[in-house]
């Protein structure tokens, strides 16, 4: 064999292990999407959508109160994590613009949006859960809210210094103060990116189980009640799947499917828009 | 106003962490505290050596499986693949990253756990546990809620981190020095690796310390499948601790304060390894960015 062919071969070998890496990403992605729809459709039942818990060891049973708990927890943690994430983001993009103190936060916040989610639960425990006595959904939403926040700042910051700066001279020029240009102007042209950015954040703290452990805990009965103990569907999933009954795995995988695709379908629809958007 | 959120945010959770371990620090002492084996509710005795040995491992051993497979990935999806499959398999891998990690726990626990239980790792144990060093790594039954297992789901929930930003580094490269490369008549590899490789150097590192920083952190995936068991053990095949792991089983039933205080002052070790991981990371992101953005 001379050179020229060894090379050659050398090169197919090494794109071949590259081509083997993709395939076997790919394969877990597809190993754990199967594996979490055969299993969640089987456990899939109107009563899992219209039950509460049946009492432990009892056979069915579902995990209403848990849908309704873990909608609340998010909701209320959107109300919160949104506006303080956007407007945060608003400053650092427009009137902190170019600053170093601008770059301070928002590297600051790249960081904050890895931190792991258990500290936050920690943090909120330590705030929120001690001093009150108790474990409470609000709790649990400042939580989620915590981890959001971050990243819908960078997200905005990133959408809002897209809008050219050509734009906001114009509006300048015609006298508009800069509130004005900033609403009327740069949001428009960027409220697209910033709404999926907003959708991308909700889709990924609806997964979080870590911060709400020990922040709204858990609660096998109905409650819309945000001051005691708030049932959801990433504690309940866990709470069952370590359970020893059958039954109990057979709902966590159900919850879990479902959690699964509206997760992967909120992110995909997002990256779709933003990509038919921004290319 | 809101943008400083982040600031009080962080700055919270230092004073707040390193309020409530307060009581912890001053009984047990930072050095002491941290070599300590001792995790004992009930001599009151705490030290985070074992749960720290299990942080380690576990994401050092993920990230040997991750880097490979990701920067394969990488060069994959840049260098190989047809332009009408380069879109679907980056989002593919994306979606990995997507997937909560409950879900991977989940997984793990009924599905990955049992697999690794029955088919690899007497495999393993066959095969390269008759080799010197390998057979005390691969020593006793193997059960499935161990070291391995929850190190091989760490390390499918960071590749898509470290490919996606490998990629993005790779993409970097100027198109003029690899066309000069091509040609002076390299083969692809050669190309990959005497041209993408060395230009993209820093913001692949990167990628891999903020994986780092992400695998030091995670709870739920690994929560299902390490045991939580305070041990430092010679084999993977055993059960072990992490730093979240005791984090995420302990706290809402610690009875006592030093208790309490223990399991605060471990989120915090947790908290300053992992911000620490993640600074450098951002850092090296950072200069390979200003670096190539000229």
């Amino acid at each position: 064999m001379n050179i020229r062919q060894k090379r050659k071969a050398e090169s197919w070998i090494a794109l071949f292990c590259s081509s083997l890496a993709a395939l076997f990403g790919l394969f877990w992605l597809v190993f754990i999407l199967t594996d979490v729809l055969i299993h969640g459709i089987s456990g899939l039942n109107l009563s899992l959508f219209f039950n509460d818990p049946a009492p432990a060891g009892v056979d069915g049973g579902g995990l209403r109160n848990a849908f309704v708990g873990q909608l609340m927890i998010i909701g209320v943690a959107a109300c919160i994590g949104v506006p303080v994430g956007v407007l945060g983001g608003t400053f650092l993009a427009e009137y902190a613009r170019g600053r170093s103190l601008a770059r301070v936060i928002s590297v600051l916040a790249d960081i904050m949006v890895s931190v792991p989610s258990i500290i936050i639960g920690t943090f909120v425990y330590a705030v929120m859960v001690k001093p009150l006595g108790h474990f409470s959904g609000w709790a649990g939403a400042v939580a989620l809210a915590l981890i959001m926040i971050p990243v819908v700042l960078r997200t905005t910051e990133d959408m809002l210094s897209l809008v050219p700066w050509t734009l906001r001279e114009a509006a300048f020029a015609l006298g508009a103060p800069y509130y004005k240009v900033i609403t009327q102007v740069v949001y428009r042209g960027a409220a697209t990116g910033i709404l999926t950015g907003i959708l991308l954040s909700i889709a990924r703290v609806a997964g979080e189980t870590a911060p709400l452990l020990f922040t709204s805990f858990n609660n096998a009965f109905f409650s819309v009640n945000m001051n005691g103990p708030m049932p959801s569907l990433t504690v309940s999933i866990f709470q069952y799947a370590m359970g020893p009954y059958e039954d109990w795995h057979a709902q966590a995988w159900a919850a879990a499917f479902i959690i699964t695709v509206v997760i992967l379908v909120v992110t995909i629809t997002s990256r779709l828009i933003i990509r038919w958007r921004y290319k | 106003m809101a943008s400083f959120s982040v600031v009080l945010l962080t700055l919270g959770i230092v004073i707040v962490l390193i309020a409530n371990s307060w009581l912890a620090i001053g009984q047990f002492g930072v050095w002491r505290f941290l070599v300590s084996t001792e995790w004992n509710p009930v001599t009151a005795e705490f030290g985070a050596a074992t749960t720290l040995f299990g942080t380690l491992v576990t994401t050092f051993l993920s990230l040997l499986i991750a880097i490979p497979v990701a920067v394969g990935i990488a060069v994959f999806v840049t260098e190989v693949s047809p332009d009408c499959l380069k879109a679907p398999i980056g989002m593919a891998i994306e979606l990995l990253a997507a997937i909560p990690s409950i879900i991977y726990g989940m997984w793990g626990l009924f599905t990955l756990a049992p697999l690794m239980a029955n088919h690899v790792e007497p495999f393993l144990q066959a095969t390269l546990g008759r080799l010197p060093l390998f057979s005390i790594l691969l020593e006793g039954t193997p059960m499935g809620i161990d070291l391995l297992t929850s190190s091989v789901i760490l390390s499918i929930m960071i590749i898509p981190f470290t490919a996606s930003i490998a990629r993005d580094s790779f993409n970097l490269t100027p198109a003029v020095v690899k066309e000069s490369a091509y040609g002076l008549g390299a083969t692809r590899w050669e190309v990959i690796k005497n041209i993408v490789l060395p230009y993209s150097k820093l913001g692949v590192f990167g990628g891999v310390v903020l994986s780092m920083g992400r695998a030091l952190g995670e709870t739920m995936a690994v929560a299902f499948v390490l045991g939580n068991r305070h041990q430092i053990t010679t084999s993977l095949l055993d059960a072990a601790a992490t730093i979240t792991v005791s984090l995420a089983n302990e706290f809402a039933e610690a009875d006592s304060d030093i208790y309490l205080s223990s399991l605060f002052y471990l989120a915090l070790v947790l908290f300053a390894m992992s911000f620490v991981t993640l600074a450098i990371a951002k850092l090296f992101l950072l200069r390979a960015e200003r670096r190539y953005s000229r």
